[in-house]
């Protein structure tokens, strides 16, 4: 399983009820079920992830969070609620970040650290928009229409009062570097959140 | 007629007449003390009887879902598409039961059957049955063939209400329900169009109030007209447009009420076929099952309420140009399913024909259905 996989699942406590948003191929959710009697669904609107999901016995539900929302989910109906890698591909993703702390207890989010020092270089050096192994398209193709930083992402938390209980770094191949974690902002390139509004 | 079986056929299949005595109490309040299940089988049963996949048919349905009765058989069954060595309900792996359901004419016991106190058909005297009393029957079939709980339960369109009522009334007996183009209810606007149907067959001359036995004829004009109503619900309007468009019969208009579109022409030989076929009593009983069907309505209309008393696994499908059963229909089901918390996985197949669209194999269907129902068979060692 992938590292960021790794570092979320540590996240969990056993027999959550869990949503993830934009599930893919269920990896995630079916190591859940297993590993740690979690239960919940997954949804996605990739038809070949949607089938894959179904034969392995993940429950997913086909459904387009930009055109159809999450309306239909209840209230902290979810301990936790996750988006890995596609809350820059949303139309709204701060509307996005509040209906995920609506439904669930605890929200877990990773995306593509924009500030990540790499991209920089690309943009200072070349003046174009920046291409690399975790961002594989064009400026005029790329579904990834909103990138932010770390510090765009933890400045959306504080302004919504949102509290961060964990954060993590990860790089391209999702391994965990010292070197990143010391750095965040500009040495790591997979940001991993996990975020509540609640105090405890 | 095929000249050879197709590999991926169950081949030629007989169906049995199964008899049962033990009495059945209808949600009319009324019983039946003795009635027969017509009922066709596909596979074999495995030693543990953990196998079986039951398929519940739809409005004109019948328990010949797939397979040929001989080789002089025109078509295979309703569900051929769906059902058979290497399809979605793989053959190979599950043994399948189909059958005809009560009220039924194709030899289950209904309206046109004999009624052991009169020694008469039953005609309008037949009891209104329900999909709940539909699946109390399944339920007694399922213990003649020694079938403590079903793989799955598996129905499209009415037949996907039974499923889905075999998860609330047996909620042991099944260990998944897969609900395809249906819905957990009618709306105002399918009973309507379910009441136009009758008012047709009903205002038939030769309807006798139902006892057109007695009269030795048949509705057929009401049958015709019932059909042609139903069919054009069950069709979009691209596909339609795509199929006939304005295509007249012949090349300039006539200036008549003819036949002259080749809409009109099809639609009239699908009513006039159906009417020679299908007995209007148990058009009209049908039809009322589907107006009744309303599994939330005992729960103060809280369907995710309802769905707290399933236990078993849901897949529900829906269709994009299926605008008699809507994708939101489905859709409503779902979000009821996850309320309660049960396991549901959910798709909405795009294909462009309308309702029918859960008879038609496209890849993505195929796909789906075929990937859900190997995982059912891989958790019951099939």
């Amino acid at each position: 399983m992938r590292t960021d996989l790794q570092i979320i699942e540590q996240w969990i406590n056993p027999g959550s009820h869990v949503l993830d948003l934009g599930c893919g191929d269920g990896t995630l959710l079916d190591y859940l079920q297993r590993e740690k009697q979690a239960s919940g669904f997954g949804l996605e609107i990739n038809p070949d992830h949607i089938t894959t999901c179904m034969g392995r016995g993940v429950a997913v539900i086909e459904q387009n969070l930009d055109t159809q929302g999450l309306q239909n989910f209840d209230d902290q109906s979810f301990d936790v609620v996750l988006m890995t890698q596609a809350l820059q591909a949303v139309r709204r993703p701060d509307k996005v970040l509040d209906e995920m702390l609506r439904l669930g207890r605890e929200g877990i989010v990773t995306f593509p650290n924009f500030a990540y020092w790499r991209l920089r270089w690309y943009l200072m050096r070349r003046g174009r928009m920046p291409e690399s192994e975790t961002l594989p398209y064009r400026w005029y193709n790329t579904p990834n229409i909103h990138l932010c930083t770390f510090k765009d992402f933890e400045a959306l938390c504080y302004r919504k009062n949102f509290r961060i209980k964990n954060r993590t770094v990860v790089d391209g191949q999702h391994q965990d570097r010292w070197l990143s974690r010391l750095w965040p902002n500009m040495l790591g390139q997979i940001a991993i959140y996990r975020i509540t509004r609640q105090e405890d | 007629m095929p000249d050879s079986l197709p590999p991926d056929s169950v081949g030629i299949v007989t169906p049995q007449t199964l008899h049962f005595d033990t009495p059945i109490t209808l949600a009319c309040g009324q019983t039946l003390d003795s009635y027969d299940l017509v009922v066709e089988t596909y596979g074999t049963l495995n030693a543990d009887a953990s196998n079986a996949i039951l398929i519940c048919h739809a409005l004109s349905g019948h328990h010949h879902a797939a397979g040929y009765h001989s080789m002089e058989d025109r078509k295979p069954g309703w569900w051929d598409s769906c059902i058979g060595p290497g399809k979605p309900i793989d053959t190979n792996r599950f043994f399948v039961v189909s059958l005809n359901n009560l009220g039924g004419c194709h030899g289950s016991t209904g309206p046109i059957s004999v009624n052991p106190a009169t020694g008469k058909p039953y005609g309008p005297e037949f009891p209104v049955i329900t999909v709940k009393d539909w699946v109390d029957s399944q339920a007694a079939l399922a213990d003649r063939l020694g079938i403590q709980c079903w793989a799955a339960v598996v129905g499209g369109s009415l037949g996907g209400m039974q499923a889905l009522q075999w998860s609330l009334s047996y909620p042991d007996r099944l260990r998944h329900a897969l609900i395809i183009a249906s819905t957990p209810r009618l709306t105002a606007q399918n009973i309507a169009f379910n009441e136009v149907a009758r008012n047709a067959i009903t205002s038939d001359p030769d309807f006798h109030d139902g006892r057109y036995y007695d009269f030795e004829t048949v509705p057929r004009q009401g049958l015709m007209l019932a059909r042609m109503i139903g069919h054009i619900t069950y069709l979009s309007d691209a596909s339609m447009g795509e199929k006939f468009g304005r295509e007249l019969r012949n090349q300039a208009y006539k200036f008549g009420y003819d036949a002259e579109f080749q809409v009109e022409s099809y639609l009239r030989y699908q009513g006039e076929r159906f009417s020679e076929s299908f007995d209007a009593n148990t058009y009209l009983l049908m039809t009322r099952a589907l107006d009744y069907f309303d599994p939330a309505y005992e729960f103060d209309n809280n369907l995710a309420e309802a769905m707290t008393h399933a236990h078993c696994e849901f897949l529900v499908l829906s269709f994009s140009t299926d605008w008699r059963f809507t994708p939101a229909r489905s859709e409503e089901l779902v979000n009821a399913m996850v309320a309660a918390r049960r396991k549901v996985s959910y798709a909405e197949i795009d294909a462009p024909w309308g309702h029918d669209a859960f008879l038609i194999p496209t890849p993505r269907y195929t796909d789906v259905f075929s990937a859900y129902m190997a995982r059912v068979a891989r958790e019951v060692n099939a």
